[in-house]
């Protein structure tokens, strides 16, 4: 492997790939080597260590007992905290935004710990927010708006140390008023979609933290219809 | 047990003849097949009409997420050699549309009803069934069904309460030997088909299931692929009497070989010999129009129906022998789920190279994931114009639910 290419490590898709998030790092690695940056996808897979030399993490989705099993895999092989202390690059989806905070609580009112990566908590709503997002991304961190898909219990409340991603206009999110976070490298959203095709300027921020370049736009007519349609269906 | 169906309740015979009554006048007013309104009149006017309907009848349950129709019709055929069978037609897989089919068919001693798995525990409930057929699990509609792991446990505990009931059970599938592990009475189908994703870790204790060939055991607890009873082997079958049979099946792909062998085992517990089963249900060719090839303009397109990441990687696996052209109809209707994420557990790069149309009504959603599949495509949301711009000859058409159904019906109608 040559030091230039950007590794993407891809965190445990048998556990967290319930809702398509492998998808983050097919669009990653694709923006980057149409670009001509060498990428590549590195699948840690449940029962292996994980490696602290990636450029960027991608955690998804995954259902309870999944992500029970996940946070302890990650806490008894911490190559993903020792990799943040060296500025690694981090996207956490839904269960991921639920285990880096410092706890999350289940509906049977059990606390387990999190990651504490960034500074939340999780607990379990009243009911379960179904349906697609649109929110207007905070202190205009990439172009929005930031659209999705939401499927969860769970509702965060973010500490002084992290920021929301984005403001919700439409949908659910983290409270109903913010959705995600954001905490030196790392960036959480409860959006699938998965959140990266649908949020092309997200995946280019990413981008250009983990290889410290600016990278120029690309013009996908697809995504740019898609973004258009969604964006109208939810309003 | 084996005699005529009980004299139906007053209640449930009048809910019953308005509910028939519906259903025709559905069709005659073309509002619809009249596969549900006839039992959703009847269900509102004697809430337990489906347990009614059942008595005294040998009913056959079948549920799972993937080929659930074809089995069910399978099965219905096999049984067939019994007597006269009632069955539910057309995916109608929730209990008005049982209740539809067992009043059409008062008299049939047999019932073979295909039931949504989120229903499973409510209609096994209700119509005490003799054997019971989990075919897979595997994610699919996430916002409506829910998730894997939920329906797994519900599936178990609905079998657990079952009563002199044969569950035929999957057993290269982790989920279903799960849900079908503690039943006290159990036929293990090696399928020889299997969605692994959803299955890294044990549904019972959470340890990570190790696999090693086809066997699989959990290292946490004593979850483990049991000794199956019959097996699915290369386009044929071993019964439990080791008798090798020829499948021979009229139907394409590994996955109409498993919902074979698992109709076959099914049968067979209901009395039917296997030689016998096999023979009727090999004949089974379009399933509500499923893999029925229409003709338009020059081109033959065969229309095949997939509705979640493990239906589309094994259709994909079928369409993969030619290099045909390929229409993909994608909408994301609340019948078919409305979050498409799953489009991305799609292994869709298979098509690089191929000529490719993305259609239906999210088909931006799919042109989307194409791109990113480096897959040559154009889009035309309209399903029947996209066959049309395709080369002369043999198409492939791959539809998920509400896509399919509506292209299906328009499909007919231009005949």
């Amino acid at each position: 492997m040559s030091e230039s290419t950007i590794q993407i490590a891809l965190v445990l898709p048998d556990l967290l790939g319930t809702y398509g998030d492998f998808g983050n790092a097919v669009v990653l690695e694709k923006r980057m080597t149409w670009r001509g940056i060498k990428a590549e996808i590195v699948p840690i897979n449940y029962g292996q260590p994980v490696p602290d030399s990636c450029d960027i993490y991608v955690v998804g989705g995954g259902e309870d007992t999944a992500q029970t099993l996940a946070v302890k895999h990650l806490r008894e092989h911490p190559g993903l905290q020792r990799a943040v202390t060296k500025n690694a690059v981090v996207l956490g989806v839904c269960a991921g935004i639920q285990i880096f905070g410092e706890s999350f609580t289940r509906a049977d009112n059990v606390t387990h710990p999190g990651m504490g990566l960034i500074d939340s908590t999780s607990h379990a709503g009243g009911s379960r927010a179904i349906g697609e997002v649109i929110a207007e991304p905070a202190d205009g961190l990439f172009a929005g708006p930031l659209t999705g898909f939401e499927n969860h219990q769970g509702r965060t409340v973010l500490g002084p140390a992290a920021r929301p991603l984005a403001h919700v206009k439409v949908g659910t999110g983290n409270d109903g008023s913010v959705e995600g976070a954001v905490q030196g490298r790392i960036v959480c959203t409860y959006l699938h979609g998965p959140v990266l095709p649908r949020n092309p300027a997200l995946a280019d921020m990413l981008i250009e933290w983990a290889t410290g370049t600016k990278v120029a736009p690309i013009d996908l007519p697809a995504v740019t219809a898609m973004r258009a349609e969604r964006v109208k269906a939810a309003s | 047990m084996n005699d005529s169906p009980a004299r139906l309740p007053l209640r449930t015979a009048a809910a019953v003849k308005l509910g028939n009554l519906s259903s025709t006048l559905s069709q005659k007013m073309g509002l619809g097949a009249g596969g549900m309104i006839g039992g959703r009149v009847a269900l509102k006017l004697d809430p337990q009409a489906l347990n009614r309907l059942t008595q005294g009848r040998r009913v056959a349950v079948v549920t799972g997420t993937n080929g659930k129709t074809t089995s069910t019709m399978m099965l219905a055929r096999a049984v067939g050699a019994l007597g006269e069978v009632a069955t539910n037609h057309s995916g109608a897989n929730m209990p008005d549309g049982h209740v539809t089919a067992l009043s059409k068919q008062p008299d049939a001693p047999y019932a073979v009803l295909e039931c949504d798995e989120a229903y499973f525990p409510a209609v096994a409930g209700a119509s005490n069934p003799s054997v019971a057929v989990i075919l897979n699990l595997s994610r699919d509609q996430l916002d409506r069904v829910g998730e894997v792991r939920t329906i797994e446990r519900s599936l178990r505990d609905a079998i657990n309460k079952l009563q002199n009931c044969t569950i035929v059970a999957n057993c290269d599938d982790v989920m279903v030997t799960s849900a079908a592990w503690n039943a006290s009475k159990v036929v293990w189908v090696a399928t020889g088909t299997g969605w692994h994703h959803d299955s890294a870790s044990c549904p019972r204790c959470g340890s990570p299931i190790q696999w090693q060939g086809e066997h699989w055991h959990c290292t946490g607890c004593d979850l483990a692929r049991p000794h199956p009873n019959w097996i699915t082997a290369d386009e044929a079958m071993i019964t439990p009497e080791h008798q090798k049979l020829e499948l021979r099946l009229t139907l394409p792909g590994k996955f109409n070989q498993a919902n074979a062998v698992m109709a076959s085992a099914a049968a067979h517990a209901m009395g039917v010999s296997a030689d016998e089963a096999v023979r009727r249900l090999r004949g089974v060719s379009n399933v509500s129009g499923r893999y029925r090839t229409i003709q338009r303009n020059g081109r033959s397109a065969r229309l095949l129906l997939s509705k979640n990441p493990a239906g589309w990687s094994e259709t994909l696996t079928v369409v993969k022998e030619a290099n045909h052209p390929a229409v993909l109809v994608i909408n994301a209707q609340e019948a078919d789920g409305r979050d498409l994420s799953w489009l991305w557990d799609v292994p869709f790069e298979r098509l690089q190279g191929r000529t490719v149309i993305a259609s239906g009504e999210r088909a931006t959603d799919l042109a989307v994931r194409l791109t990113y599949a480096e897959v040559q495509h154009t889009i035309v949301p309209d399903p029947l114009k996209a066959i049309d711009q395709m080369p002369q000859g043999a198409v492939e058409v791959i539809a998920n639910y509400t896509a399919f159904r509506d292209l299906n019906a328009r499909a007919a109608a231009d005949e």
